[in-house]
């Protein structure tokens, strides 16, 4: 990443679901007293029928916006033939923070690089808080920065703001993705990432799992992690990447480490984690070697021995005193605090740490954001927001509260039609192909497929967020950063 | 330092299939007989293991499935689709939710903590113990590779009254009696619940949990009788009224528990006359005037305040709400901290506890341990559809089941309930429960986080709109 003027967004492919039968909200029923008028395929600007030798047929029952509709097939239909009723799955998939409406958005987004059109709630979520109850105000009527051209809104983010020697390195979109391991994920899932992050001129985290050779050619995008299970960790490693991001803690199980099934360390996994075959591993929570910021000084100089231009960011949790542990981390030389909220994570973990331990990414943004200003050292940090980030509108909150960016992760396995069923870590793992080791499962993806998809739903992201800032007025989403004037909470609201 | 605390749990499988969430539909009617149909390529093979089970009438295939919804996104007629089962939304209530429920009775069945992937799935806080966050170190703290391997974190806790200070003679000999204290290795007690189709050997199952776990059973003193001997030690006799007679009082226990009345005092003396070594737990009702009547009990030098909610379903249904719990925990203890009494005696709360989590958290609240009730019932299969209460047959016949099964089920739960609580004190860096109670520096509550984070942000006045 040299911050070429060069670079270039690609453009959205469209790239349908892998699965015979997509999932919609609405589901189409024609009977047999269809007359073939064609009436149908006339009137509906969403594609669900198509007309092929003489028949017409609802070919993707799934794109139908139900009652959203301005003019229902169901309703004009001469014959009655057609019907539609709400798609009896939709209704149990999901949960209170990915909806079936966020769930299938997204899956939308990475279908065709665009939100949905109508019939599907995009923006939030139902869990009855922090992002759920937060609204971004415009001003109404007027459009702001309309007539700027979107490519000319600035989204980039630039990530070494000490002024040290260290890289100079911008991403030219506002997040980067959060690691996930080899082995918890499988290698077309790493593979995927990887390429969607270079495509957008972005970074990518291995996770605490090896750095397999397949991301040679994308070292530059690469962010590896050191975790205390120092798993896959290597002086080779650290060398060949541009950011080394330090875990002291992740959102998902704050506190409790790392975990990977026996069943998840097959072969591959074990020769890359210097493992023995089918046994779990665990990444022991905390770093023995850190008791102390100066501790972690120790770490920082150690990796800056390594490779002196590496950017370092710190990973860590939110427990009460996460503002200290912001501030003892940018005065030990990081260059990213990397805030991992409580109710995120993608890997297993216990139910009772996933939602009682540490507290949301929404408390602590505004609470390290504040802390750092007043400590006059805001400027010289970047801070990066992850764990319970789902759509570009979560983006634009978080970085309104104080955040400089976000790290994805469950947003990109949702693009990769993950369906949340929560199974990643049983048996042979994910049966949907993403999330497993297991060889046949995985041949379920192809990369090239989970590339265009998350390179499509991140540009879906990117747009949203720049018609946001249009409308707030603004030309570069760094002037976002802490504006907390641009949201109310419900129930604060004045 | 004691041989550490282990509760061994072995699966002990369900008498009855459990209610699945959801559950498959699959029509026959247009069926292509594809060559390769996706029932067989289901990953988890539920369409080969696919069974009825004629006495309950269940198609297996619902409890098999893992919803991940191949079959139905792959069918070519799209024949397969799954919907939610309407039996499962409705068991139980708002506070035992069909989520909790299920969850427990995985518990009761493997002993295993609910582990699962992909974040956390419910929502952003709620009422009572929800609006609490329990804390976490990033770095000083007992380490993850020890806590369930070979460093020690005590869950034990002590029942009973200490005294505020220790005095001596001139000579340098203690001069105050050594306080008495029954010590439990897990800081959760068991109550039979106030209903449920249950049999003496459903009361015998619970008993020998009890004595496994090495904790304390309370039940009806009239219940005392149909145990044998041996499990005295370990119940703890539930008297409704004022003592009179002491004569009641089954030989062999060590605690009894009486309510709180204008007489407890008198009761009490009986008792402590008759049984000096016996420990007496004063119950009192979770409503007005509690904190009084707390500080009452410790004045008068008793061991142990038994905090309930109130009878489930009896008496005021309509106003029963265990997410009171927390609060009234709070008050209590406040109250007693503030009398500056709270170390003398022992605070136990029951009702409002339906998850491992909510221990800690009454802990954190005040308590010194909790009371379990209708977990005991619920890890037998129950389902909280209180046809029991109403004089109806239980659906699981939880009455049947025999006392060894009802006692692995029970210790199994408690089982990963107890790792719960390791894993939430390990993330605190806390190695004591002991030093759990009242340390609310080590949780963070919903109304002082909201408010700090969101009340200083923008306002919508007119001319604007919210996005």
């Amino acid at each position: 990443m040299n911050n070429s003027a060069k670079f270039r967004f690609p453009e959205v492919v469209k790239t349908p679901s892998r699965f015979r039968n997509p999932i919609g909200k609405y589901r189409l029923h024609r009977t047999e007293a269809c007359e073939t008028c064609g009436k149908c395929v006339d009137l509906c600007k969403y594609g669900v029928h198509v007309i092929r030798r003489g028949r017409v047929y609802i070919e993707n029952s799934y794109l139908c916006v139900g009652p959203d509709c301005p003019s229902p097939c169901y309703e004009v239909c001469p014959v009655g033939a057609l019907s539609c009723g709400k798609n009896p799955v939709f209704d149990q998939l999901g949960d209170f923070r990915w909806t079936p409406d966020l769930l299938v958005s997204t899956w939308r987004m990475a279908e065709t690089g665009s939100v949905p059109l109508a019939g599907l709630e995009y923006k939030r979520g139902s869990s009855g808080g922090g992002f759920d109850k937060l609204r971004i105000v415009m001003k109404s009527g007027q459009t702001g920065q309309a007539d700027i051209p979107d490519q000319d809104i600035d989204v980039s983010l630039q990530l070494n703001r000490r002024d040290d020697h260290g890289h100079r390195i911008k991403i030219h979109v506002p997040f980067y993705g959060g690691g996930m391991s080899y082995g918890s994920v499988s290698i077309n899932t790493i593979l995927s990432r990887i390429k969607a992050a270079k495509a957008l001129g972005t970074f990518c985290c291995t996770g605490e799992g090896g750095y397999p050779d397949e991301l040679k050619p994308y070292d530059d995008h690469v962010i590896t992690q050191v975790a205390t299970g120092l798993f896959g960790v290597r002086e080779e490693t650290i060398k060949r990447v541009k950011i080394v991001e330090f875990k002291y803690a992740q959102g998902a199980k704050p506190g409790l480490g790392g975990h990977l099934l026996g069943d998840k360390v097959t072969p591959g996994v074990a020769r890359m984690r210097g493992a023995v075959v089918g046994h779990p591993l665990f990444s022991p929570f905390p770093f023995h070697s850190v008791y102390s910021v100066e501790d972690h000084k120790k770490h920082v100089d150690w990796i800056k021995a390594i490779n002196p231009q590496a950017l370092v960011s710190v990973k860590v949790s939110t427990p009460t005193d996460v503002d200290m542990v912001a501030v003892g981390s940018y005065y030990a030389g990081a260059h990213i605090i990397h805030l991992d909220g409580s109710y995120g994570g993608t890997g297993a973990a216990p139910e009772i740490a996933k939602k009682n331990i540490a507290m949301p990414i929404e408390y602590a943004v505004p609470k390290v954001h504040r802390f750092l200003t007043a400590e006059g050292v805001r400027d010289k940090v970047t801070v990066i927001a992850g764990g319970g980030v789902r759509t570009p509108h979560d983006v634009a909150k978080i970085i309104a509260l104080g955040a400089d960016g976000v790290c994805t992760g469950t947003a990109d396995l949702v693009a990769l039609e993950c369906i949340r069923c929560h199974n990643c870590e049983s048996g042979r793992g994910c049966a949907r192909g993403i999330a497993t080791t297991d060889p046949e499962l995985m041949e379920l993806m192809q990369h090239e497929w989970g590339t265009r998809r998350l390179v499509n739903m991140f540009l879906a992201w990117k747009k949203e967020l720049v018609r946001i800032l249009k409308r707030l007025g603004m030309t570069s989403i760094r002037e976002l950063v802490g504006r907390e004037d641009c949201l109310v909470h419900l129930d604060y609201m004045k | 330092m004691p041989e550490k605390y282990v509760i061994h749990t072995t699966t002990a499988p369900n008498r009855f299939k459990a209610v699945s969430r959801s559950g498959i539909i699959a029509w026959e009617e247009g069926c292509l007989r594809c060559a390769v149909c996706v029932k067989e390529r289901c990953v988890y093979d539920v369409y080969y293991k696919r069974k009825l089970d004629p006495r309950q009438m269940i198609d297996s295939i619902d409890n098999l499935c893992m919803n991940c919804l191949r079959c139905v996104q792959g069918c070519p007629k799209e024949l397969i689709t799954k919907s939610l089962n309407p039996e499962y939304k409705e068991m139980g209530d708002d506070f035992f939710t069909p989520e909790i429920i299920s969850k427990l009775w995985s518990q009761a069945e493997t002993g295993k903590i609910p582990v699962s992937g992909a974040g956390y799935p419910g929502p952003f806080s709620g009422p009572g113990f929800d609006s609490m966050w329990t804390d976490m170190s990033e770095i000083v703290r007992p380490t993850r590779d020890g806590i369930h391997g070979r460093e020690y974190i005590s869950t034990a806790i002590d029942l009973g009254r200490t005294i505020k200070s220790l005095r001596f003679d001139d000579s340098g000999a203690l001069l105050a009696e050594t306080p008495l204290l029954v010590d439990i290795p897990l800081p959760i007690l068991l109550k039979v619940p106030p209903f449920g189709a249950i049999s003496d050997k459903t009361l015998l199952g619970w008993a020998m949990a009890a004595k496994r776990l090495g904790t304390l059973l309370a039940l009806k003193i009239d219940d005392v009788e149909k145990l044998p001997d041996q499990f005295r030690p370990w119940l703890v006799p539930v008297l409704e009224e004022d003592l009179t007679d002491p004569a009641i009082i089954p030989v062999g226990v060590r605690i009894v528990e009486i309510p709180w009345s204008s007489r407890f005092e008198k009761s009490a003396k009986i008792i402590k006359d008759t049984f000096p070594s016996m420990l007496v737990c004063v119950n009192i009702a979770m409503m007005d005037g509690m904190e009084e009547k707390a500080v009452s009990v410790a004045d008068a030098g008793l061991d142990i305040i038994h905090l309930e909610l109130g009878r489930y379903s009896e008496k005021e249904p309509e106003t029963y709400d265990p997410r009171r719990v927390k609060d009234a925990i709070r008050s209590v203890h406040m109250k007693l901290v503030e009398t500056n009494i709270r170390d003398e005696v022992t605070l136990v709360a029951s009702g409002g506890f339906a998850m491992a989590e909510h221990v800690a958290k009454g802990m954190i609240c005040g308590a010194d341990a909790v009371m379990a009730e209708f977990q005991l019932l619920i890890g037998l299969q129950c389902r909280m559809c209180r046809r029991c209460a109403t004089g109806l047959s239980c659906p699981v016949d939880i009455q049947d089941a025999s006392a060894k099964w009802v006692a692995a089920r029970v210790v199994n739960l408690f089982g990963a309930w107890h790792n719960q609580l390791i894993e939430l004190m390990g993330a605190m860096g806390i190695r004591d429960a002991r030093r759990l109670r009242g340390e609310v520096g080590r949780a963070m509550f919903f109304e002082d986080l909201d408010k700090v984070a969101f009340g200083s942000l923008g306002s919508a006045g007119e001319g604007f709109e919210l996005e």
